[in-house]
């Protein structure tokens, strides 16, 4: 649906609005990560600053907290890369009994609510007797990046054509040669974007974290207790400011690789 | 394919190629090994963590010893009703539909200018300006409206320099919706709410309306149809999966959040802070448990409802 005409003022200005109230409270933090207040949220700040993003660069537990977010959404999105691409491929590519049952299963994790993730994991965990470690996180974080290596994925394989394998098998390359050098170039900038929104995801999520993690603190738990019990307002401004500024960068990355998805090879139908 | 053998080459050498060729002589292995370890992931993991607390849900907690009683007992679930429980899921379920509603309010405008008037470089401008905001991170969100709201914060100080005091005063002074300041009040948890969720909202709504024919819209104004009745009788219906597909988000992830609540809201639980306040301290996993089992019922049946109005396809 698309219209020549001009837009009705009212539906500029309430679409507008509406684009403001979605910027305009993350723009805030990068003021208040540069103010001389301490202990308020004072606005207007009464005065600016650097000073901070040092205090927070010598900070040994932010880099602690952010190490192990790294770390996590690493493994999570290896895995999630794996396991979303082959449930694509196989869903994609052909029909099968339980097919619908098994799109199903892969959205859950996102579908549900967090917290029913969290402590269904959390009880699975007691249940077994499985202490809690960087991997029990992993694990949680896996369950859910599946789900967005799994629709970048799909929505690439039915854009390629089957041809491109058939041609290649007819030219003579096995399987593996033709995974290597027809289906994996064709799928990669829809992988790469797909894995660069499951580290997002991973690095930023809290909810299930918070029943997987036991003692250790990523770097959104570091946030959520700085939330609950405001202690170094300043560093958590910063911090903020921060995390705003990185994932900011995979997101543009993301979509600039799969703005240009029409074009890919044998696509024309 | 089995009938011209002969026309297939003979088996190349090489312990790869050879499996290679397997596998394409035999697609439901290949399909098999390729479906394997994603299910069991997510079958083992994902549903067998869900079936655990389905089974923990019917457990319950002996009320002297504090240990969990092993027994099949539909006792936990009876607790559900008891007065101060009913209400955690009534005011639950009442801020998601508000925000749910809220949501479909402020998302209809953005959706419908970018699906209908942006073009180019405003399209992708739109496109990255819904983004943006729902990746970025959930806790950062939270935590620019704590500076937002704050007593000495921006919005405080925005309706003094207006001479507006009095209306935010008699606004906290309403009950229900008021409170001591707005990070305390039902608005301030509710606002929140709205904010993170909205681009979910966003996405889907825009989808349904890129899809609305545009010559439907002239038809209708050709047979006299006036704006409003265009709306009402044409674009209206033909959102309404795009607005169930992003209610069903805008939903879910209210009925499930704790976080907000918590940092943003007054003291009264949601349901999250119920499953979290009762797995964590109070140690009872089963009366949690049968707490996570209400927001997975309601999602059951509203999922059930929207695949029956089409909303699926909207995704």
């Amino acid at each position: 649906m698309h219209s020549d005409q001009r837009a009705p003022i009212a539906l500029k200005i309430a679409a507008g609005a509406g684009l403001l109230f979605l910027h305009l409270p993350i723009l805030l933090i990068f003021v208040y990560a540069f103010t001389t207040e301490e202990r308020s949220y004072q606005w207007p700040p009464p005065g600016l600053t650097t000073k901070w993003l040092a205090v927070t660069w010598n900070r040994p537990d932010i880099w602690e907290a952010l190490a192990l977010s790294v770390k996590v959404a690493s493994i999570s999105t290896l895995i999630a890369l794996l396991l979303g691409t082959l449930c694509a491929a196989a869903v994609s590519r052909s029909k099968f009994f339980g097919r619908e049952a098994i799109s199903l299963m892969v959205i859950l994790p996102i579908a549900l609510p967090g917290i029913v993730t969290g402590i269904a994991l959390r009880s699975a965990f007691n249940l077994a007797d499985i202490p809690f470690s960087t991997w029990t996180i992993i694990l949680g974080h896996a369950t859910f990046c599946v789900v967005v290596v799994y629709n970048n994925a799909v929505a690439r394989f039915r854009r390629s054509s089957a041809s491109l394998i058939e041609a290649s098998m007819d030219l003579g390359a096995d399987g593996f040669q033709t995974l290597r050098y027809v289906v994996l170039p064709n799928i990669a900038t829809a992988l790469l974007a797909g894995g660069m929104l499951a580290f997002a995801l991973s690095f930023d999520e809290v909810i299930v974290t918070t029943f997987t993690a036991g003692q250790q603190q990523t770097l959104p738990i570091w946030m959520l207790e700085e939330l609950v019990r405001p202690r170094q307002r300043p560093v958590t401004n910063v911090v903020a400011m921060v995390v705003v500024l990185v994932t900011f960068l995979p997101i543009l990355g993301a979509f600039y690789l799969t703005r240009d998805g029409d074009q890919i090879a044998g696509s024309g139908k | 394919m089995n009938g011209s053998d002969a026309a297939i080459l003979p088996g190349r050498p090489g312990l790869l190629r050879r499996l290679a060729d397997t596998l394409w002589r035999h697609p439901h292995l290949l399909l098999l090994l390729m479906l394997a370890p994603p299910v069991l992931w997510l079958g083992v993991i994902y549903l067998g963590s869900l079936f655990a607390l389905l089974v923990q849900s019917f457990f319950s907690i002996d009320e002297f010893s504090g240990l969990i009683n092993y027994e099949f007992t539909l006792k936990t679930y009876r607790e559900l009703l008891i007065p101060a429980n009913l209400d955690i899921i009534v005011r639950t379920v009442s801020m998601a539909a508000a925000v749910t509603l809220a949501a479909v309010v402020v998302a209809f405008p953005i959706a419908f200018y970018a699906a209908r008037y942006a073009r180019g470089k405003w399209k992708a401008a739109f496109y990255l300006g819904i983004m943006l905001p729902l990746w970025s991170s959930y806790l950062v969100k939270i935590y620019a409206w704590k500076l937002v709201l704050a007593r000495e914060g921006i919005l405080n100080w925005l309706f003094a320099k207006l001479h507006l005091t009095w209306l935010l005063e008699a606004y906290l002074s309403l009950p229900l919706i008021g409170g001591n300041s707005l990070s305390v009040s039902y608005t301030g948890t509710f606002l929140v709410f709205l904010y993170v969720w909205l681009p979910f909202m966003i996405l889907p709504l825009q989808a349904a309306l890129e899809r609305v024919p545009g010559n439907l819209l002239e038809a209708s104004a050709d047979l006299g149809g006036s704006p409003r009745q265009t709306f009402r009788h044409v674009i209206l219906p033909l959102a309404l999966p795009g607005i169930i597909a992003g209610s069903i988000f805008t939903f879910s992830l209210t009925l499930g959040d704790y976080i907000i609540p918590q940092i943003i809201g007054s003291s009264r639980l949601f349901i999250g802070q119920a499953v979290y306040s009762h797995q964590g301290t109070a140690g009872n996993i089963p009366l949690a448990a049968a707490f996570a089992v209400v927001p997975i019922v309601i999602m059951g049946c509203y999922l059930w409802l929207a695949k029956r109005a089409g909303a699926f396809d909207a995704l």
